[in-house]
């Protein structure tokens, strides 16, 4: 496929999937929650799971660009500021997601100024805030001298960089080394946020000791873990399409997808563990929870989505041959991403679709009042809105950031002269 | 309706009184409060938030645990119980609750199957735990325990509607409230004007309005408590499920009071609990 059509089919995909989820954005303000699927028994749906699912590629995706910005690894240095972009893209996203699913999302400041020190929530969206206030503030130090260069010539983009400048002006190398300083500090303290932020996600749902399936001190971890290879998947993938990425960063390509290949094969072992210790527990609640998820209604988010198309076949790919070529690498990766929205869906929903007293979805009849959750048209479409949201950002920002390699001191020279 | 008098003689003066949420929590685990309040320190000083030092000063202040006047509860005998679910009912027409929302529901084998054919019911309103899990859990403490009573009630107009609560409930006792509405409602007929007493805030049911997009309880008919915080069986101040039970299988009272129907029920029979492994400590027993 040619990089002008790639480009063009992102860019009507975008547009497509905002329209559509338009629809469901304007139910969702006009009619609130009531064309929603969720309920009283299963009382977190689609939305929570896309929650978690687009803040742990937030929070991968950042720890990737740790290994530039803190390790000082050459071999990544190519894609840092896509993986910041990334993680502040997805971010976005998140707040999306979970703005949806409030029953009074213009409350959200009560969080602020009603603060209960013991509830996980809480301490959940302090962190999210403060991650995203670095996350901003970082990216922004890492584009500021490209911004403060790229300013100077015509035209929109040039027009956008002046704005996004902030006033800036100063492209001494002085002011550019403090930026570097300001950026390595900056993600210094970014990567013990960004996991006690993803790490907290997890001990919201592992702290819960009347859900079985999420209750114990692995949930904090196989969070991290799931974040670090969904993120980095998600990265390989952004990193092959993104601006001319599969001759730029052709390498670095390859290198990721190892690194995503390794965090797999440790979030596999770590579900096969939950797995296996729980079946052979065998206590009735976490019994039915495992039933649910591998032969429950849901099987096939498990078997086809998540081991087949998320798990088994990008294994595959990565370890044969295969997995010194770009393209394949990519691809693998685009299906590992895809398939952690499965492992998400399966903490989310069948977790919560047991009777928590049994004979308690007949005591009266009410759809609310159900152990079946399958996502309403509405929620999907309007998570679709969000997925096409993510993919025009990601289109602008394949236009406006500076690349990497307009930052090599020759070019500079060349434009301020 | 008996609203009308109700309203009129409502000694409730502010059910859902302020007190700032960490002066109100109640001891659990002193470690984790501990370990809980030096983490929020940090976290002010981190930020620099001076205002939010306020309510930190005073959960440190809240060491003089005040006793509770009244520890409400039930004791259900399962074997008065013939499962007409008037309880419900009940429920429904003096909270005047929307459909998905029963602050109290019948099951049938709660306890797991018997041999036999004989069913046993178990009438299930909110527990009112000791260690209520779904009060730790609400980020904006709109969720809490009443310190005079031990009710656990609901802030409507500080609930921001995650339904964390609802996962944490270990006992499915709360309900998302999604803004429907049974016809009579709907239609607007004259019923849709009658408001609901609880919590004594009489709030009429319009869109986007708390309690829609709240998450609901029971509340043990507080609304229907005088100004000491009492209620009165014979003045038909009681809460309605226990009030209307056609098997009398509902006792309600205070545990405090030794010589309360519950209190003396608890040492003649042999009470149980559901889910005692969790550790919630419910306020609600059962005699099977």
């Amino acid at each position: 496929m040619s990089a002008k059509l790639l480009k063009s089919s992102f860019w009507t995909a975008g547009i497509v999937l905002v329209l559509v989820g338009g629809w469901a954005w304007y139910d969702r303000w006009a009619n609130a929650h009531e064309n929603t699927d969720y309920g009283s028994i299963v009382p977190w749906g689609l939305w929570v799971a896309l929650y978690i699912y687009f803040i742990g590629l937030s929070a991968g995706a950042f720890l990737v660009s740790s290994l530039v910005y803190v390790f000082r690894m050459k071999r990544f240095e190519t894609i840092g500021r896509i993986a910041l972009f990334t993680a502040v893209v997805t971010l976005l996203l998140a707040l999306l997601s979970i703005s949806a699913d409030l029953g009074h999302t213009f409350r959200s400041w009560h969080v602020l100024v009603y603060p209960n020190f013991k509830s996980p929530m809480a301490w959940m969206i302090w962190l999210y805030t403060a991650y995203f206030i670095l996350v901003v503030l970082e990216l922004w130090f890492v584009l500021r001298y490209d911004l403060v260069a790229g300013a100077r010539e015509q035209g929109a983009r040039a027009t956008l960089y002046r704005i996004l400048a902030f006033g800036s002006k100063d492209d001494s190398e002085a002011t550019r080394a403090s930026d570097r300083q300001i950026v390595r500090i900056l993600a210094t303290v970014g990567v013990p946020l960004a996991i006690m932020f993803h790490g907290g996600v997890g001990s919201l749902f592992g702290v819960v000791a009347s859900r079985p399936a999420w209750h114990g001190g692995l949930f904090p971890i196989l969070f991290l873990v799931s974040a670090l290879a969904s993120g980095g998947a998600l990265l390989v993938v952004i990193s092959a399409i993104f601006q001319d990425g599969l001759r730029r960063n052709r390498e670095t390509v390859i290198a990721l997808g190892t690194l995503v290949l390794g965090l797999l094969l440790v979030d596999v072992l770590f579900q096969i563990s939950e797995t296996l210790v729980g079946f052979y527990g065998n206590a009735p609640d976490k019994i039915e929870n495992l039933k649910l998820v591998y032969s429950g209604p849901y099987w096939w988010v498990t078997w086809i989505w998540q081991l087949g198309v998320g798990t088994l076949i990008p294994i595959a790919v990565l370890s044969l041959p295969s997995r010194k070529d770009p393209r394949m690498v990519a691809g693998a990766c685009a299906l590992i991403a895809s398939g952690f929205l499965a492992v998400r869906l399966n903490i989310v929903i069948p977790g919560l679709a047991s009777e928590q007293v049994k004979g308690l979805s007949d005591a009266f009849t009410s759809d609310r009042l159900s152990t079946d959750y399958v996502p309403s048209v509405m929620e999907w479409l309007f998570s679709v809105g969000i997925v096409g949201i993510g993919l025009v950002l990601f289109g602008v920002g394949e236009w406006l950031l500076p690349r990497e390699h307009e930052s090599a001191p020759e070019e500079v020279s060349h434009v301020t002269a | 309706m008996a609203d009308e008098s109700r309203q009129s003689s409502a000694p409730v003066a502010d059910p859902i009184s302020r007190v700032e949420p960490l002066a109100r929590t109640v001891d659990r685990r002193d470690m984790l409060d501990a370990f809980m309040k030096i983490g929020a320190v940090s976290l002010a000083v981190a930020l620099g938030a001076g205002s939010s030092l306020a309510p930190l000063a005073s959960a440190f202040a809240d060491s003089d645990e005040k006793k509770q006047k009244f520890r409400y509860g039930m004791v259900v005998d399962t074997r008065r119980c013939v499962g007409c679910k008037a309880c419900m009912v009940a429920c429904k027409a003096e909270n005047k609750t929307p459909p998905g929302v029963s602050y109290t529901v019948v099951v049938e084998n709660g306890f797991g199957d018997r041999p036999g054919d004989r069913p046993l019911f178990l009438t299930k309103p909110c527990f009112h735990c000791d260690e209520p899990p779904c009060v730790s859990v609400c980020p904006v403490g709109a969720t809490f325990k009443r310190k005079q009573d031990g009710i656990v009630v609901v802030d409507y107009d500080r609930c921001i509607g995650c339904r964390y609560c609802i996962v944490a409930c270990p006992y499915q006792a709360r309900y998302f409230d999604f803004g429907e509405n049974y016809p009579a409602v709907a239609d607007k007929t004259a019923y849709a004007e009658v408001p609901s007493p609880e919590y004594g805030q009489f709030r009429k049911r319009e869109a986007d309005e708390s309690p829609i997009g709240n998450v609901r309880k029971c509340t043990f008919c507080l609304h229907l408590q005088d100004a000491a915080g009492k209620y009165d069986k014979a003045a038909g101040r009681w809460p309605a499920c226990a009030k209307t039970c056609t098997g009398k299988a509902i006792y309600f009272g205070d545990f405090n009071d030794p010589d309360s129907d519950v209190s003396r029920l608890l040492t003649q029979r042999q009470p149980v609990r559901l889910k005692e492994e969790l550790g919630t400590e419910p306020n609600v027993y059962y005699l099977l």
